[in-house]
Parts: C-alpha cells; structure tokens; sequence
C-alpha cells in the first residue's frame, strides 16, 4: 500500500496537484470535445421541444411525468455525493477525507446546475417557469405556497447557494496559492477570487469558522432537499406514492448514489491525473464500506417499503405493487435488485473481492440501479391510476428525451473537465503542516 | 346564499351513446386529435364514458359510466399547482386558468379520476373549423392543462339572464340521464336527487367530496 498522503513533503504535493492544471493533453481536448458534442445534441432536443410542443416527448394521459423527473431526482440524488459527506466527514474530523472533499464537493455543484433544469425542461410553457418565483409584480400574482413544487424550488435555490458557497470557501486559499505562481489571465482571475487572501492567522480562523458552520448548515439543508423531493410523490394521494417512508427513503437513496457517483469520479481522477499517492486504497477502502452500508440500508427501507403495500393488499396500490414485481415493469425491478443490492453485497462485502476495481463496478451498477428505482417509483404508479379506463398506454421515451439524458451526463464530464483544469482538484492547503510558514 | 352547482348523472339512464361528448367537444372548442396521437392517448375529452361488462355474450349486462371532472370540494389538484392555475371558485367550480397555467402535470398525476388532458401541441383546426368556435370559449394554447369547467360559460350567462345554466352535456343528453344545478337551493332538482337513497360519489373514500352525483338503483 501507498504512505499517506499526509506524509508527502508539502512542496512536492503543491507541484504535484499544481501540475495537472497546465497544459492539455490529446485525450483531454478529445474527450472535452466529445462531451460538448453530446450536450449540443441535448440541446438541440431542447429546442425542438420548445419549438415544437411537449408533444415530441413520450408523455401522455396518464403517464405524465416521465425521464425528465426520473432525471430530476437521480441527479439532485448524486448531488448528495459531496456537500453532505463531505460536511458528515468535515464535522467528525476525519482525516482521510482531505483528497476527496473537493472532488466531492464539486460533484454536488455540478450535479445540482444538472438535475435544477429538469423542472424547467419538463414545463409545458418553460419560458414562464419563472412565474413559480415570489417576485413583486403589479398584478400582485403570488405562487401558492401550499406546492410541494414551490417547497422544491425553494429547497434546491438554497442548495445551490449553499453548496457554491461550501466548493467555494476551502478553493480561497489555494486560489490565493494559485495567483502567485499562474501568469498572465488566471493570475488575474485567482487574485479577484481569492478576496485578497494573505493566509494571516485572523483569516485562517475566520475560514475555519465558516466551514464548521457550513458544513452543519449544509446537512441540514442537504437532507431537507432529498426530503422535499421525494414529497413532490408522497404528498400526491397516487397509489404507492403517498408514503410516509419516502422522506428518509429518498435521503438514503440519495446518499447510496452520490457515494457512487464520487467512488468513480475519484477512480477516474486517480488514473487520468495520476494522483496514486493521494487517492489510495486507504480512501476507496473506505468509502466502499460506506457504500455497503448505504446499500444495506436502502434494501431495507426498499423492503419495509414494499412489504407494507403487499402485507396491505390495498387494489390500487397492488395494481402498482404488481406491475412492478410481476408484470411489464419487473424486469427493471429485478435488474434494481440485483444492481443495488447484489452486486454491492458481493463485491464489497467480501474482503477478498473489495478492492478499486470491483468497487467502481459496483458503483457503476449502483448508479444504473439507482436511476431504474427512481423511474420504477415515477412511472407505473402513473401506468395505474385508480379508475382503470386509462390504463391501457404505455410509456416510452423518444429520442427527445433520450438525447437530454444523454446530455446530462456529457454535462457532468464537460463540466467536470473544465473545472479540474482551473482548479486543484484536490485540496492543496488541508496539507500544509501548521507550524511551517509558506 | 351563493350558488354550489353539482351535478346528478343516472346510470340507469345513461345509454353509453356518447353524445354529452360530442356536444362538450363543439362547446368548448376542444382541440382535435389524429389517430396517431389519440392512440397514445393525447386526445383530450373533458367528459369521458365508462363502459364496464358483467358475464359474456349474449347473456351479458353493460354498464356506462360519464365521467367528467368532479369538481371536488377537497380537490386534490388545487394545492399542487405551484401558480395557482387551478383553483376552487366561490360557486365550487374546479376552474383552469389557462393563462396561468405553466404546465407541472402536477395537477394531472394528482386527479384520481385521470379527467385532466393536457395540450401537447398547439391546437390547430383545418379550415373552415376555426370558423365554427365557440366565441365565449379561449382557446387554449399548447403546453397547458385543461379539463371540464361545468360550462362556466353558460353558468355566467344563465345567471346575468336569471335562467337556469345547463351545460352543455346535459343539454345533449337524448336520455336526459343527467341533471345540473345548484346544491345550496333544497329545492332544486339536482340538490334532492343528491340526497336520494341512489346517489353515491365515485372514489368517495379518498374525501375529495365530489360534486358530481351518480344515481344507481342499489339493491
């Protein structure tokens, strides 16, 4: 196994995290290039619905929630990757979190700028979405607090303001760092960043203040968000939806893919940056174990989900229950199954199969997993409304739908590309030993 | 006191002949359909007929059920609606802001009697249909809910004339299976056969308190 990263000398960890911000490589244009292209098709697909009229979509009577929303919760889900480990691992004061934390934080800003657009994309009239804001107007039209969308709106504005604010505070001393050695633009860039950073003891305790009071508020507001989202279903009177267990439901959830989410995007950095010596076994190792108990958690709010509608043996809800365990939706139920719990159990469950590899297997999975869950609670509930004249459509995305999908995650690569080359993806200043001065 | 306008449907009556559809189709300037669309089930009807089969053929009962917005006291689409498009007005009618609606489909996915239809295109209607519109009815535009308004139209005319509204669906019913009026008048027609013996409200258990009335003979 590698050291600690911790034990590096500090200069050579500052060289070593500095590095990968200069120069572009062949593969970084190409995949960039490749990312880019995908979010213009989704784009593009954008548009023609706008053009066009929602009917591009595969909605319809009664299935009228359908990818986008599935989109909607899967990424506000992986949002929960950084801001929220990373505060639970910041306020407990654990030291193998100091490569991962901006990795992770930087996750949630992008995964939210990704999954807030899915309620304006899937608006019938998206140019007014704005209406859903409480601004003053002359005809003093208010939005009806009562929504569970306006709960929404408002959860995710926070989230958002919150979690910039928590990428952003920890990047002010290494932007600070940064300013000195860049030349030319970014020099100028980090300087206004930075807010005049000189790393006088005042301002270091000024930040560390404000990231322990960030990092509790970010929980809170982390979890009311997933809470919010799943009530956007449970407040609805919808077989199988109007459920008392969604709340925590969708938090674990939440947590469970974001978890994954983050496993792989620190497999990618280590391999493509060559940061071995930062992101070690140590961490993988750990957050795998994370990732199991998420998993083990899941099933069983999945299970005391599911036993209760079945032990119930309510109609309408069995229409659901049904479909979902036995009729055209089980194979993607099964597939969940297998993905979400299977596989995690194995690969991370026994000691001898754990390790990075079969850990990015079984995050990728969880991911698939997790995406199929939140589509098997959006859509056959829908398939089965409670008068059953309606019942004989079925859902199917088109290519519309398909390509904005496609989008979302050439966006998170895009995005995530374009800030790994601006910024040290890993914290530089967690390592500087507190006696030396820079 | 003011007006609560309901509605008393009998199925004893009701025939399944459909022509309470027709007749809220050329009333309320309900946009057309093709097959392609209508087979995904975009075709919009405010008012609906259930058709429901005991036994098999020949020796078989068949039952028609009209189901059109029930215009519910405790309506599970009004508190959904982030901007207030749909909302309960002061004589209990479930009504649709088209203006205002910016298309959540929360409203939808919330009705248990599945009677909103949403616009997934902007209407359009081959020449000369337009001319036939109905000049009291917006049109709606597409990327909005819509859905039954009990004839608000012809509810504000009735009044401003002093006469008693009849919607259009009750007015082309040939088996005059279905009665409109106001609850809060005891001797209405409509009021009385609500609290006949026969009078049940569909999916009562949910307590959306529906104001459409159906009367069958219970045995």
């Amino acid at each position: 196994m590698a050291t600690a990263p911790e034990l590096l000398p500090y200069g050579q960890i500052r060289e070593d995290l500095f590095r990968p911000l200069g120069g572009v490589s062949r593969r970084y244009v190409l995949t960039l290039v490749a990312a880019m292209s995908v979010v213009l098709l989704g784009a593009f697909a954008w548009f023609t619905q706008l053009r066009d009229g929602m009917g591009v979509t595969g909605l319809q009577r009664p299935v009228f929630w359908g990818f986008y929303i599935v989109n909607f919760v899967f990424w506000i889900g992986i949002s929960h990757a950084g801001t929220l480990i990373s505060a639970i691992l910041r306020l407990t004061d654990a030291g193998w979190r100091k490569p991962i934390t901006r990795a992770a934080e930087a996750i949630t800003v992008f995964a939210l700028m990704i999954g807030g657009l899915f309620p304006i994309i899937h608006l019938g009239r998206a140019w007014f979405f704005y209406w859903l804001v409480p601004y003053p107007n002359e005809r003093l039209l208010w939005p009806n607090f009562r929504s569970p969308l306006l709960w929404d709106l408002m959860a995710i504005m926070t989230y958002v303001t919150g979690s910039v604010l928590y990428l952003y505070l920890p990047l002010i001393p290494d932007m600070a760092q940064l300013a000195e050695h860049a030349t030319l633009w970014r020099r100028r860039v980090y300087s206004i960043l930075s807010l005049g950073w000189t790393g006088s003891d005042r301002e270091w305790h000024a930040l560390e203040r404000a990231m322990k009071l960030m990092a509790g508020m970010i929980l809170g507001i982390a979890i009311s968000v997933h809470t919010i989202v799943s009530w956007d279903f449970a407040m609805a009177i919808a077989p199988m939806w109007h459920s008392t267990i969604f709340g925590p439901y969708f938090v674990v959830g939440a947590i469970f893919s974001g978890l994954a989410a983050l496993l792989i995007v620190m497999a990618l950095i280590r391999s493509t940056m060559h940061l071995e010596r930062y992101l070690t076994w140590h961490h993988f190792n750990n957050l795998a174990k994370l990732l199991l108990l998420m998993s083990l958690l899941w099933t069983y709010f999945t299970a005391s989900e599911n036993l209760t509608v079945w032990y119930g043996n309510e109609p309408d809800e069995m229409a659901v229950f049904g479909a979902r365990t036995r009729g055209a939706f089980a194979p993607y139920f099964w597939a969940m199954v297998i993905l979400n719990f299977c596989v995690p159990f194995v690969l991370l469950g026994v000691k001898k199969f754990r390790n990075i590899t079969t850990s990015v297997i079984a995050s990728v999975c969880v991911l698939a997993g997790m995406w199929l869950e939140r589509y098997l609670i959006t859509v056959p509930t829908l398939s089965f409304p409670r008068l059953t004249t309606a019942t004989s459509f079925h859902y199917a995305p088109t290519w519309v739908e398909l390509a904005i999908t496609a989008a979302t995650f050439a966006g998170m690569v895009m995005l995530y590309l374009i800030f790994a080359k601006l910024f040290p993806i890993i914290a530089v200043w967690e390592f500087k030993p507190h006696e030396e001065e820079e | 006191m003011s007006h609560r306008w309901g509605m008393a449907i009998d199925l004893d009556r009701c025939t399944g002949c459909e022509a309470c559809v027709a007749a809220c189709h050329a009333e309320n300037n309900l946009p057309l359909s093709n097959p392609e669309e209508a087979a995904k089930g975009r075709a919009v009807h405010w008012i609906r007929v259930e058709h429901y089969y005991e036994g098999e053929f020949p020796d078989i009962k068949v039952k028609h059920r009209p189901v059109l917005c029930q215009h519910c006291d405790e309506a599970p689409c009004e508190p959904v609606c982030p901007v207030y498009a749909t909302y309960q007005n002061p004589e209990g009618i479930n009504v649709q802001v088209y203006n205002r609606c910016v298309g959540t489909f929360y409203c939808a996915n919330n009705c248990p009697y599945t009677v909103r239809s949403f616009n997934f295109f902007p209407p359009e209607w081959p020449e000369p249909l337009q001319m036939a519109h109905n000049p009291d009815v917006a049109i709606r535009m597409g990327g909005v809910m819509e859905k039954c308004s009990f004839c608000i139209q012809r509810v504000k005319r009735a009044e401003g004339e002093g006469a008693n509204p009849q919607p259009a669906c009750v007015q082309g019913c040939p088996a005059e299976a279905m009665v409109f009026g106001d609850l809060n008048d005891p001797e209405s027609k409509v009021a009385k056969l609500a609290k006949s013996g026969r009078a049940t409200r569909l999916l009562e258990e949910l307590g959306t308190k529906p104001k459409v009335f159906y009367l069958e003979k219970t045995s």
